[in-house]
């Protein structure tokens, strides 16, 4: 297999032993992405130079002598909503078409003291809003699987990347099931932290209650390295919370012998495509299998998810995006002759529909007479989501259910209903309300197409949730195939 | 279902200007998403918290002292219009 196929830790294990320098893996990703981009389209922008110097800086290390980390010399790919100082972040907008940033998001500052290089800023639904990537106001990114079909959203760029091997890994950012959907419609591992484990300075925000960074990964140990070092306490983000960052690797050992795992019986629902129902059904049966205990639990609450979502989210992000006025960046109507016709149209013309509609929702949602019926009565509806969750967890260790209620679909095909397109974020959307982590693993192939199975922690139950996924990953050859490009 | 004139008012509060499909579009678009969201109502949240966040975190701050900032160069460097250290914009 091409170096560009390869994990993080197996390209760690060459580099180290030096069979391979970082300037052969770079170069090996910049070639593929030079083979497939036109069909994937998962860039908005390639870092060329700054990457190859970048990898021969490390390869200078490694001759050095010098010890390197998990990461060092591997390419990642950023989704284009985190902040990279002096490289373009567009939010996939017309709004930020043109804005450099002058400062490195946390998460990007942690890659870059780990060595990491990075390759290029990935597509998204314009600020993140969106379940296909649709809603880029510059291109559609494809889906390397079948490319009439969407790659899943927000973060479809930094997904395509990782599923068409143009990377390493990458990372995205979850509001309402940003990574997990897209890691789903892909084949590859997609995981959302406990709130508050990542930082979500220099993260252009969209939901602040709700947004959190996290990684696309080819397995599991990937994907648990990577969190090990973009997690952590951050003093410049006041909602991050102070925790120990373990080595989440030593949680890797293959068993799962008496986990016991709920499987709540609001996610196995009518809607869902049986064959997708099925693969799910038959990881369970794996578990119990390899020695978990799986038995039906109930988050009651779960049929108001998706209302208490569509109520907090938009509000947040009416407030987060009162910002974007034309004043200090981005773009600026220029015709306008007083402010408040600059603030106007600079926001008509430099948002997309849906990030309008959204405003708009949160918006009549924060106004007055109507603030307590709609967003502090949402607000409540949480507590008793959260609340399902913190009951099921007494029992169990896990909780298991299908990422997505079928596999990717074709282009346009949801994107004239707005409620079927919400549906397609069901079964991920309480996790963000609760704020506990959940992982996306692959777990098998319905008409040519990935599936991806959930697995639902404990806040800050990484540990449990790596754990469990890597047992399951480990028994099965899904997350070996790739797609035909 | 929203009026135009409540769709209007939104906007404005948004400062959003919308053309007259938009007005349309949105005040069956938002009604929809609402009728739906209506749906919370049949709870009882009498005594029930709010979750505004879901970490115990409080009023977290820091200390009063000076420390780094970003410097005025950087700060104006995606000005769309400046002049001096100052953004420029139209009158208000």
């Amino acid at each position: 297999m091409h170096l560009n196929g390869l994990t993080a830790h197996e390209l760690h294990n060459r580099l180290r032993n030096k069979e391979v320098s970082s300037l052969e893996i770079t170069e090996a990703v910049y070639k593929r992405i030079d083979e497939v981009e036109d069909k994937v389209r998962a860039f908005v922008s390639l870092t060329r130079e700054k990457a190859l110097a970048r990898a021969r800086e490390i390869d200078t290390r490694i001759a050095q002598g010098e010890e390197i980390g998990p990461l060092a010399g591997i390419p990642v790919v950023i989704k284009d909503n985190m902040c990279t100082e002096n490289i373009l972040t567009t939010c996939s907008s017309k709004m930020l078409h043109n804005f450099v940033p002058p400062y490195n998001a946390t998460v990007v500052e942690k890659l870059n003291e780990a060595g990491a290089v990075l390759i290029g800023k990935a597509n998204l639904d314009e600020f993140a809003m969106g379940s296909s990537t649709e809603n880029s106001r510059f291109f559609q990114t494809h889906n390397p699987w079948d490319v009439e079909r969407v790659p899943g959203g927000s973060s479809g760029g930094s997904a395509a990347s990782v599923a068409a091997d143009e990377t390493i890994y990458s990372l995205g950012s979850d509001t309402g099931g940003s990574i997990r959907q897209p890691a789903s419609f892909y084949g590859v591992v997609g995981f959302k932290p406990t709130y508050g484990t990542v930082s979500r300075y220099g993260l252009i925000a969209f939901a602040s209650s709700l947004d959190q960074i996290g990684p696309f990964a080819k397995d599991v140990r990937d994907c648990a390295q990577i969190f090990g070092v973009i997690a952590g306490h951050d003093v410049k983000d006041s909602t991050s919370a102070e925790f120990d960052v373990p080595d989440y690797t030593r949680f890797l050992t293959g068993e799962v012998k008496g986990l016991k795992i709920g499987i709540p019986r609001e996610y196995f629902v009518e809607g869902t495509d049986p064959e997708v129902e099925g693969l799910v059904r038959d990881a369970i049966k794996k578990f119990e299998e390899m020695g978990a205990v799986c038995e039906e639990t109930s988050l009651p609450h779960t049929q108001y998810a998706l209302p208490v979502y569509y109520l907090i989210a938009p509000a947040e992000a009416s407030s987060n995006l009162a910002r974007y006025d034309g004043v200090r960046y981005g773009y600026r109507d220029e015709t306008a002759e007083d402010m408040v016709t600059m603030f106007m149209r600079t926001r008509s013309e430099g948002f997309g529909a849906e990030v309008k509609r959204r405003i708009m929702l949160g918006t009549y949602a924060l106004s007055s007479g109507y603030y307590d019926a709609y967003y502090l009565k949402a607000l409540k509806v949480r507590t008793l989501i959260k609340q399902d969750f913190d009951r099921a967890f007494e029992k169990f260790d896990v909780i298991l259910s299908p990422t997505a209620p079928t596999p990717a679909f074709k282009f346009g095909e949801k994107a004239d209903d707005p409620m079927q397109m919400y549906l397609s974020d069901i079964f991920t959307i309480s996790v963000n309300l609760a704020g506990i982590p959940g992982i996306s693993i692959p777990c098998g192939h319905v008409r040519g197409l990935p599936v991806g199975l959930q697995l639902m922690g404990k806040p800050f139950g990484e540990g449990t949730l790596f754990q469990a996924a890597y047992a399951f990953e480990q028994n099965t050859e899904h997350h070996k195939v790739k797609p035909n490009l | 279902m929203l009026t135009k004139k409540q769709v209007e008012h939104v906007a404005l509060l948004a400062r959003l200007e919308l053309s007259e499909e938009e007005k349309e579009k949105y005040a069956s678009q938002l009604s929809a998403i609402l009728e739906y969201a209506e749906a919370l109502n049949k709870l009882d949240t009498e005594n029930v918290p709010l979750t505004a966040h879901v970490l115990p975190l409080h009023n977290v701050f820091r200390e009063d002292k000076v420390d780094g900032h970003l410097a005025n160069e950087k700060a104006l460097a995606n000005a769309p219009a400046k002049e001096g250290n100052y953004f420029r914009v139209p009158k208000i």
